[in-house]
């Protein structure tokens, strides 16, 4: 297998990695990274756990080759905190008891931080329809729902 | 000094971490030198082996081994929580589809996966048992060896074992005998993290690294597998990524345990979701429902005879058989009962512990009939359950623990909070549950809490933080015990080389067992500060009161426990040691279960649906859900985990079900095929209610709670769907397809299309 160099930016900064061509996305930011608050489950795009945002849009990472993403800006869950500070959203999800297990938050959360960049007053119809990509197994959704809503009225 | 009141719902420990992608779980941890290990399986489910070759796997670079059963001391080490019948890896056959034949171990997970594909085994296929009927079945063959059942009478047939329990005498006669046969779908715990297995050879034995709810069991399971002592076993458990039962009970920690130890380097297995099906399921179930009733709707007598499918090893599905039929005439006054339940071997995924521990399977039934029988006397279906429910303090199982809540406060509010009586438009139905589960019984749960020369406190408990959030409920416990702010408080779990015996994270008895456990331990500090202040303030013991953050002597000013300390030791110079430990009631070899429970976990499930006729499409309108929490030490934890369960009981209402084929393979394997619920899919409105008088056995009164929600769910559903269309479903999941052609039966066929 050749080796391939590609390089982007990741949560605004530039980098440069030597890879293969059939290396996911996921697997090159969890192993070679370390950027490991993006999380594997299905590996085949149903669950959303592996959520980052590539160039403002969201995207399962495990579909993603790692090649395909080059000269791209990249945000995962690390980038999302500012000045060491979780965002609102990332506080509004711990303040309303969305999290349990938290194994499916951080793709949660980037797909919720996307709508709320491009709805910035979901209704419950479209917090369920921008989440409906993000399975979790413990808790009802309903709490999640409530995080969206009360980071989208706090960034009002 | 002051904690968080008990009852406050304070936030999440851990919460932070997992909002910001850092939480470490299992797979996130990196470890030097490691080799990954890819399972090598068979493209069927039982099979004879005849040849495995390894040799164009060897040459694959990177490949440190490729181990199958011919490579293992003779015979192959067997293993199990119950039964020591689980060989490490295959040997002489596959007993279902995925168990492994042999391992690879490379230097990447590329090589691995790679040299995995180049295992080349022969194998014939052999007729398996994939269903209740065929376990049942005289000509069909035995999934276990009756070598490995030494001593039993059943060991010639497929089932495992057999239990009946009842008490009373049959009624003479009865107004109403209803007859109904109930089905429960195989279900996959489908955790979104999927399970990780890393062994670590150590100077002192071998470190296991995997997120299991239970490391005691699991360091026992080891040790005897590799028939070492328990003390050269180390169990770490990082937090789960959700278990729900599926990360109970030992699957590959003595394969990765032995590789790890032959290649004397850490090796790290890490399954795909789809070899989690493969690893951990629900047991289906068949029951067979007769229940009397006389003319009022009380019940006189109820017979259940219930199958339950469990998979080619017994895992401890033999448990999950006994507790939820032990139980399964649920909380009602129930004159003459008689439960005859077996397990029954199959080639199929061992089944294992989840949610509801086989009561989800058993109300499905039960509770179904009380909605039939209502509805066929005239009776409404809450009004029934009223009259029959037991009232607190009434024994309904004789000579075990008594109704111990107000169950019918939580009916009551149930009833109101759905607007029960409303009327409805068409279409749509109501329909109510109770779900009843047998808790904790004979276990242990021992906790140490250190108090630091500053005044912070660390507690050490062996219990699993696995999302309903362990550690926040013991802090605040201690926070209040101690008048210590959780922020000065950490707990330090998983590690069973630091923290002290617990027997597991289930049947949700953590908040009873190991919250009595962390009072105890700080009511010991307390005792040792009182002690420490006698002696530094030239005190009588008598005259001191020590409370939460604070200790009076005489009628002097009140101190804090670190000026008792510093008046004690001087300069910084030790800390206080509190252990604390909780048996319940302990061991009782008379009972079928080996001790009483020690609560009842109850809770009532109302429901309000919205049938499509066209299309067999359910919508949950409204969905009402009342717990027996005894005291919600930090509600909205406890809500969140009701409304989880509930949510999770939604798939095996509506959609979830692990289809086979006739070799015995799982057809919808992984999430394509497999749906579990979306947040598309959850009720359009939702109550949560806790009944909170203070009576449990736990700490300030709590009860367990976190199974409820998913007890009664199916049986709820059912009655509403029923109640809105009149067609009774007797099989879950009631796909919208069941519906549609149940509606069929009865609906006149549409009319043609005009053009």
């Amino acid at each position: 297998m050749t080796p391939l160099k590609v390089s982007f930016r990741v949560n605004q900064r530039d980098v440069e990695v030597v890879t293969v061509a059939h290396r996911t996305l996921l697997d090159l930011l969890r192993d070679d990274l370390r950027l490991t608050g993006t999380k594997e489950c299905c590996a085949e795009g149903e669950c959303g756990a592996c959520t980052v945002l590539i160039d403002g849009e969201p995207v399962c990472s495990c579909l993603i080759l790692a090649v395909e993403a080059a000269g791209q800006e990249i945000v995962t869950i690390e980038g999302l905190e500012r000045d060491g500070e979780p965002s609102a959203l990332q506080r509004a999800f711990v303040s309303a008891g969305a999290v349990q297990c938290g194994f499916c938050i951080p793709g949660m959360i980037m797909s919720a931080h996307h709508l709320l960049m491009t709805t910035p007053s979901p209704t419950r119809a479209e917090i369920q329809e921008g989440l409906a990509g993000n399975l979790c197994r413990c808790g009802g959704y309903s709490r999640i729902i409530e995080a969206v809503e009360r980071a989208a009225k706090a960034q009002r | 000094m002051s904690g968080p009141t008990i009852g406050e719902s304070y936030e999440r420990v851990g919460g932070r971490e997992r909002v910001t992608g850092s939480q470490r779980y299992a797979a996130d941890l990196s470890f030097d030198r490691v080799l990954h290990v890819k399972l090598v399986h068979l493209p069927t489910g039982r099979a004879a082996i005849r040849r495995i070759d390894t040799h164009r796997a060897e040459a694959i670079p990177g490949v440190a081994c490729v181990l199958t059963a011919n490579d293992l001391p003779q015979p192959v080490a067997r293993f199990g929580p119950a039964f020591a019948d689980r060989p490490i890896l295959a040997t002489g056959e596959t007993k279902f589809f995925g168990e492994p034949v042999a391992a690879v171990a490379a230097e990447t997970h590329d090589a691995a996966e790679a040299a995995a594909a180049l295992v080349e085994v022969e194998f014939d296929e052999l007729p398996a048992v994939l269903s209740i009927e065929q376990a049942l079945d005289p000509k069909s063959p035995l999934v276990q060896d009756p070598s490995l059942r030494p001593g039993d009478a059943g060991a010639d047939t497929n089932v495992l074992r057999q239990w009946t329990f009842g008490w009373g005498e049959a009624p003479v006669s009865a107004h109403l005998v209803l007859e109904r046969e109930y089905w429960f779908p195989m279900v996959t715990h489908f955790a979104i993290e999927p399970h990780v297995f890393v062994a670590l050879p150590t100077d002192t034995g071998v470190t296991i690294v995997t997120p299991t709810q239970h490391p005691f069991v699991l360091q026992r399971v080891v040790a005897a597998a590799l028939g070492w002592p328990l003390a050269k076993v180390r169990i770490v458990a990082p937090d789960p990524g959700g278990a729900f039962g599926g990360k109970g009970w030992p699957k590959f920690e003595p394969l990765v345990a032995v590789l790890a130890l032959r290649l004397g380097r850490p090796v790290r297995l890490v399954l795909t979701l789809e070899e989690t099906f493969q690893a951990a399921r629900r047991t289906s179930a068949r029951i067979r429902a007769r229940t009397a009733f006389d003319s009022e709707g009380h019940i006189l007598s109820q017979s259940l005879s219930t199958d339950f499918l469990i998979g080619a090893y017994a895992d401890i599905g033999v448990r999950v058989v006994s507790k939820a039929s032990y139980a399964a005439c649920g909380p009602y006054r129930t004159p003459h009962a008689q439960v005859v339940a077996r397990a029954l071997l199959s080639h199929t995924t061992p089944s294992t512990a989840f949610r509801g521990f086989g009561t989800p399977q058993a109300s499905w039934a039960v509770e179904s009939q009380l909605t039939e029988a209502a509805r066929t006397l005239g009776i409404d279906s809450i009004e029934i359950r009223r009259r029959n429910l037991a009232r607190k303090g009434e024994a309904f199982i004789p000579n075990d623990t008594p109704a111990d809540g107000d169950w019918a406060a939580a009916l009551n509010r149930a009833e109101k909070a759905l607007a029960w009586n409303a009327p409805l438009p068409p279409n749509r139905g109501r329909g109510v549950a109770l779900g009843l589960k047998s808790s904790s019984t004979a276990s242990a749960s021992l906790a140490i809490v250190r108090l630091h020369h500053d005044g912070s406190v660390t507690i050490l408990s062996a219990t699993s933080d696995m999302g309903q959030g362990a550690r926040t409920v013991l802090a605040q416990i201690a926070s209040a015990e101690l008048g210590v702010t959780p922020d000065r408080i950490t707990v330090v779990m998983g590690d069973t080389a630091l923290v002290p015996f617990d027997s597991s994270t289930s049947a949700s008895r953590s908040t009873v067992f190991m919250g009595n456990a962390v009072t105890k331990a700080c009511a010991h500090i307390r005792r040792q500060i009182r002690t420490l202040a006698a002696a530094a303030f030239n005190a009588d013991e008598a005259s001191i009161d020590v409370v939460p953050g604070s200790v009076t002597i005489g009628d002097r000013e009140a101190v804090s426990y670190l000026d008792v300390l510093h008046a004690a030791w001087g300069p910084p110079r030790g800390e206080l040691i509190g252990v604390g430990e909780e048996r319940g009631g302990g061991f009782r070899a008379d009972h079928p279960l080996g001790g009483r429970p020690e609560f009842w976990e109850f809770m009532c499930t109302a429901v309000e649906v919205e049938v499509d006729r066209e299309t067999g499409m359910v919508d949950v309108t409204r969905l009402v859900l009342a717990s027996d929490v005894g005291k919600a030490l930090n509600p909205r934890q406890v809500e969140a985990q009701d409304e989880g369960a509930a949510v999770m009981g939604l798939g095996h209402s509506f959609m979830e079900e692990l289809l086979l084929d006739s070799r015995g393979c799982i057809r919808n394997l992984g999430a394509l095929d497999y749906r579990i619920p979306t947040i598309q899919d959850i009720p359009r409105e939702l109550h949560s209610i806790l009944i909170e008088n203070e009576d449990g056995p736990g700490p300030y009164g709590a009860k367990g709670a976190g199974e409820g929600g998913i007890l009664g769910i199916g049986a709820a559903i059912g009655a509403a769907v029923s109640h809105a269309t009149g067609v009774y479903l007797r099989e879950l999941p009631m796909t919208p397809e069941r519906i549609w052609r149940a509606l069929r039966q009865t609906d006149p066929p549409a009319p043609p299309a005009s053009e």
